[in-house]
């Protein structure tokens, strides 16, 4: 399918599926961003950088195809929109920890590598199926970012598996992280509620199909560095896809347009 | 008899003056090459300034990165102060090679930082209160990085002449990236051309102290005239700081902002800028971590250090898998 020929039912599908795309990756690059001088350690500084700079690029070109499908320009369409119409998982949204990036931060690398590795597992698999869609641009976006997602996940998966082999402290630590993403990982896995016509215009793969593959993946993962898989990942504090969103992401939103929201019709 | 174990029976006397015949004759010295002591020392000194310099300095910037005006402008700082930090990686491992016969590692560079003890460039200790300095950053601060490490470039020591020319290659893109936001802004709005005139009120006397007083008298300092003699950098800091009115003061005035020093001009008979030179002892203050922004910015490194000991201790420890 092309824009010209997409139904309106197929389009509103569309457009609601960009929209959870283009909001996980701003929102996590955002959090990503924060951590510029905080990392373990220089190198990681250099590489989760980039990692952060590739994770905007990708919502960049979300933001883009959404534009191209009448949806403003995707300047305003980043910054301009308030909490409610965000799509990403509430669990993307959740601040590294106490302080800001400013001020005292407390942040948790545990946390921040088990969202990561989490989610790069499920970004992996998304991409991986969005190759096929029918939407033409949107695979053709999806082939594009795969290139770089590969070394994502390479990152946080080295990054996992050594954290959760090591020191009894370190392993005790990404424990409590991996209990506290578990809560709400969920999210990140579902399609909201336009789910089925999403599925219908074989826009991407059935959410339970991709579930299941997430699942195994995790299971196979957790067994090898000799922890338990707790189960389906839940949802606790609702569904960001339905526009459900916690204060982190209020937080989020102002400090992402501080500087645009004084002045969006102005060059910058 | 091999040429290595003749060169050992040299006394120091005769290595010192093999050695600086290598400099003169525009020689490389590559980490294993004998060195005087003191040479290694300025060495050190310079390189882990420098690179510690480059990872502070990605903080001030750090502070616009979210707050980016676009998603254009987003990436392209994401990517400049990613690129900062890569700066500071690889001049740490040209520092960490030299410090190694002292027994020392990169954990004392950090040790030296948190305590004052290893100073960072004086520009990373000033606020940088709006996306103007941000501006500023980029377009100025990274326009006079490039002119003084283009200088040494042809440094004697080869590790860091060659981390030089790829440095040097990135902080073009960043000076166009500064050159374009501030472009923008001085395009925009009222409002937009104030931010930018008083991001450069704020910037201008730290822009004259990057360079560095014009003689010892100054600052009680002789390190540039060693270095010079070392062949390690080729110019004086009054040079630069010529080179750098020289290419940026016509630039300023053509977008209508005010430099904000009413003394300064070019003098034809002395074919120098005239200008009023800036508060030494003030400079003194600031990079013995004095600065608006010394504590609070040291702070965050230091924080993040502590907190993320678990991390390098569990990264130190055997792997399982």
């Amino acid at each position: 399918m092309t824009q010209e020929t997409l139904k309106p039912q197929e389009k509103k599908a569309l457009i609601e599926l960009l929209y959870q795309l283009a909001d996980d990756d701003f929102i996590l690059s955002f959090r990503g961003s924060e951590w510029l001088g905080l990392a373990p350690h220089i190198e990681e500084d250099v590489a989760f950088s980039s990692i952060s700079q590739d994770m905007m690029g990708h919502a960049n070109l979300y933001y883009n195809l959404l534009e191209d499908l009448g949806e403003g320009e995707a300047d305003k369409i980043a910054h301009l929109r308030t909490p409610d119409l965000f799509r990403n998982a509430i669990i993307l949204e959740e601040v590294n920890g106490p302080g800001t990036y400013l001020k005292e931060p407390d942040y948790d690398w545990a946390f921040t590598v088990v969202r990561n590795y989490f989610y790069a597992v499920h970004k992996h698999i998304r991409l991986d199926s969005l190759r096929h869609s029918s939407y033409e641009p949107l695979a053709e976006a999806a082939r594009k970012i795969m290139t770089e997602q590969y070394y994502h996940l390479m990152h946080w998966e080295v990054w996992f598996k050594q954290l959760m082999t090591s020191t009894d402290e370190a392993i005790q630590r990404m424990t409590t992280a991996i209990q506290k993403v578990w809560k709400d990982f969920g999210g990140v896995l579902t399609l909201g509620p336009y789910y089925e016509d999403i599925v219908k215009a074989n826009l991407i793969d059935d959410e339970a199909v991709m579930k299941k593959r997430w699942n195994n993946k995790i299971e196979a993962v957790l067994k090898e560095v000799g922890a338990n898989y707790p189960g389906e990942p839940r949802m606790e504090r609702g569904n960001g896809r339905n526009g459900v969103h916690t204060d982190d992401l209020k937080q989020a939103t102002s400090t992402l347009s501080e500087v645009y929201a004084t002045n969006p019709s102005t060059g910058w | 008899m091999t040429v290595g174990m003749s060169f050992n029976q040299l006394s120091e006397e005769e290595k010192m003056t093999h050695f600086l015949d290598r400099i003169n004759a525009g020689e490389k010295i590559e980490p294993d090459d004998w060195m005087p002591e003191d040479y290694r020392l300025q060495l050190i000194r310079l390189i882990s300034m420098h690179g510690i310099s480059e990872i502070m300095g990605a903080l001030p910037e750090k502070e616009w990165v979210p707050k980016a005006p676009s998603l254009h402008r987003k990436l392209a700082i994401m990517a400049k102060v990613q690129d900062e930090m890569g700066h500071g990686q690889l001049l740490l491992r040209v520092a960490e090679d030299l410090m190694a016969p002292l027994g020392k590692t990169r954990h004392d560079i950090m040790e030296d930082l948190f305590s004052g003890k290893l100073k960072f460039h004086n520009v990373f200790h000033m606020d940088a209160p709006t996306w103007g300095d941000a501006g500023i950053i980029a377009w100025l601060v990274d326009g006079a990085a490039i002119i003084s490490q283009s200088m040494m470039l042809d440094s004697s020591y080869g590790p860091y002449a060659r981390a030089l020319k790829r440095i040097c290659a990135e902080e073009v893109f960043h000076a166009q990236h500064g050159e374009s936001i501030i472009l923008a802004m001085a395009e925009g709005s009222p409002e937009q051309r104030e931010m930018l005139q008083d991001a450069l009120n704020r910037w201008w006397e730290a822009l004259i102290m990057f360079f560095g007083p014009k003689s010892a008298k100054e600052t009680g300092n002789s390190n540039a005239d060693k270095n010079i003699m070392y062949k390690i950098r080729t110019k004086t800091n009054e040079d630069l700081r010529q080179e750098f009115f020289t290419k940026y003061i016509p630039r300023i005035w053509s977008l209508g902002l005010t430099i904000p020093d009413d003394t300064i001009r070019f003098d034809e008979e002395s074919q120098m800028w005239i200008y009023r030179d800036a508060d030494w002892s003030k400079f003194k203050q600031i990079v013995s971590g004095n600065g608006p922004q010394s504590q609070n910015r040291l702070d965050l490194r230091r924080r993040s250090y502590k907190n993320n000991e678990w991390v390098r201790e569990a990264l130190a420890a055997k792997k399982a898998i």
